[in-house]
């Protein structure tokens, strides 16, 4: 794929990283169009952090090129990081400083005059919550406080594109939701490009628009979760009841309109190729025995989609 | 530039000595050079501290500041996991060298002149003879500018080390190795050939001596500096 002239936030091409004789990223190409937010997913080790680090040109690739904003990584990566906020690995933050200070700082960085920085920071900090902690040392803050910190930071600036790596990540259910929650408010809000690296599905599917999937440094899938759910599944019906036998699931994998069928407990999971009238399938099960109690019609979830992905890949 | 500096510098005031434990570890460090280059020594070498070089061991005391403070403001940036989102930032890497850098040799630059003001006060009150001893202009800034470059030296020998130690405590023992063993080996070398050498340099006065020896440490500086900052760049310190 070539670098088309698109309004896209970010374009990659054929870009590869090797640590030595590890190939952290092996020829991905991605588009990530401009005021969404764009979710990266893969597994531990699969060349999130690395990309990053690449697009803000803190790395040079070994092959291949990107332009985030307009700007090539290599030659202009201080164009990019002036433009773009970041939350990396770590929070990063200076846990001996308050609150207030952290961001004082990155907004002297950011060159922002005095007034505004003050304004900003109070509006940041109101935004999430934090603003009567100001004063507090950070080190004294909860995991979730400290995270939505450092997104507050990552936004201090206004950048149109912010890098968001694994921001939930080691955070308790709790934390975790309401980080996310300021994070799709905040998307709406300030309508900058979000590129938000998880292994979070449900994260993922809450606030992404597009998705990549990538495994050992490659892609293997892009696009809306909905057209990657079309394109790795067709529709699914949960069937609840009991007598689920082996002849009742052959049966079920004998009709052409079955792509696979699932069983645990009393619980039936069948997904279909194209979608269908599901009448005649549970009838089918009703003549062999099957009591069947209840029928839901869902689609798979990102999580199912993201391990259906893998499995192909292996 | 300048501007990114001085914001490293603000940065850099706030949050050195806040570590946990730290401010108390670095003042008792401290104390002890403190109250021999400022008390002890001018006690017991009377006018001549005022009136030769002797006042030159004050260095001391910034060569310690520097020793403790470069691990914990480079190093220390690592250890917190505070590195990589500020080299994510816009600052030049120049800009985080030299801002770090200047406050440490700043605060070492500061104590050197209040060790000279305190010495100067110890000498006047133990030696007192009934008139008030001061520095001369050439001892000043022959003391000032060995505590300038000396302290740029440790700096620069800071910098590369706390780049390869894992830990600010790693970084500090090993660059006080580093700073204390040529001395050591050289002050050797010289009682081992005292008398050679007070032979080719015997009728030399002794401001030549400290000239050439200033001499070859502002060329060990100068090449301990640019190999830190070549060191000092993101692509390398990401990977670190």
């Amino acid at each position: 794929m070539g670098l088309a002239v698109t309004d896209a936030a970010i374009r990659i091409d054929n870009l590869t990283r090797d640590f030595g004789s590890v190939r952290a990223l092996n020829g991905l190409s991605l588009e990530v169009p401009s005021g969404i937010v764009f979710g990266f997913l893969g597994p531990n080790g699969s060349g999130k952090t690395t990309t990053i680090h690449l697009l803000l040109g803190l790395l040079e690739p070994t092959n291949g090129r990107a332009e985030v904003l307009g700007f090539d990584t290599v030659k202009q990566g201080d164009a990019i990081r002036a433009r773009t906020g970041a939350l990396l690995e770590h929070a990063g933050l200076y846990e001996q400083l308050s609150a207030e200070a952290n961001l004082e700082f990155y907004g002297r960085i950011h060159r922002l005059p005095a007034g505004e920085r003050q304004s900003r920071i109070k509006e940041l900090l109101t935004q999430f919550g934090l603003w009567e902690r100001r004063q507090d040392r950070v080190v004294k803050w909860s995991r979730g406080m400290k995270q939505k910190l450092a997104i507050a930071r990552a936004l201090l600036h206004r950048p149109s594109l912010v890098f968001l790596d694994e921001p939930t990540a080691g955070l308790d259910v709790v934390a975790a939701t309401a980080v996310r929650e300021d994070l799709a408010a905040l998307a709406a809000s300030e309508g900058v490009t979000i590129f938000l690296t998880t292994h979070n599905m449900a994260e993922a599917e809450k606030l992404c628009r597009r998705v990549a999937v990538i495994r050992q440094g490659k892609l293997l899938a892009v696009g809306h979760p909905d057209e990657l759910r079309k394109r790795t599944s067709g529709p699914r019906v949960e069937i609840i009841g009991r007598g689920f036998s082996q002849d009742a699931l052959n049966l079920l994998r004998g009709r052409p309109e079955v792509a696979a069928v699932e069983s645990q407990d009393n619980r039936l999971s069948v997904y279909l190729r194209v979608p269908v009238g599901v009448a005649p399938l549970i009838s089918l099960l009703v003549g062999a025995g099957v009591e069947v109690e209840e029928i839901i019609k869902d689609k798979a979830s990102l999580e199912e989609i993201f391990l259906m992905l893998m499995e192909e890949e292996t | 530039m300048i501007a990114d500096i001085r914001t490293v510098m603000w940065k850099e005031r706030k949050s050195l000595f806040r570590q946990q434990g730290s401010r108390v570890r670095i003042l008792l460090t401290l104390l002890i050079p403190m109250i021999m280059v400022a008390i002890w020594f001018p006690w017991q070498m009377g006018t001549d501290w005022v009136e030769g070089y002797e006042s030159l061991f004050s260095v001391l005391a910034p060569m310690m500041m520097v020793l403790l403070t470069v691990p914990d403001s480079f190093a220390g940036e690592r250890e917190r996991h505070t590195l990589s989102t500020l080299l994510a930032s816009r600052l030049p890497d120049r800009a985080i060298f030299f801002g770090k850098l200047a406050v440490s040799i700043g605060l070492g630059f500061g104590m050197m002149i209040i060790v000279l003001l305190l010495s100067l006060v110890t000498v006047n009150i133990v030696h007192w003879d009934g008139h008030v001893m001061l520095y001369s202009y050439r001892v000043v800034l022959v003391d000032l500018a060995f505590s300038l470059i000396l302290s740029v030296l440790i700096a620069s020998a800071g910098v590369l080390i706390s780049l390869r130690a894992s830990t600010v405590q790693d970084a500090q023992q090993m660059l006080g190795a580093a700073v204390m063993v040529p001395p050591m080996v050289i002050g050797v070398v010289l009682l081992a050939l005292h008398e050679q050498i007070a032979g080719v340099w015997g009728d030399l006065d002794i401001i030549y001596v400290v000239l050439i020896v200033m001499a070859v440490l502002v060329v060990a500086c100068a090449g301990l500096l640019a190999a830190a900052m070549a060191r000092f760049q993101r692509a390398r310190l990401i990977l670190s």
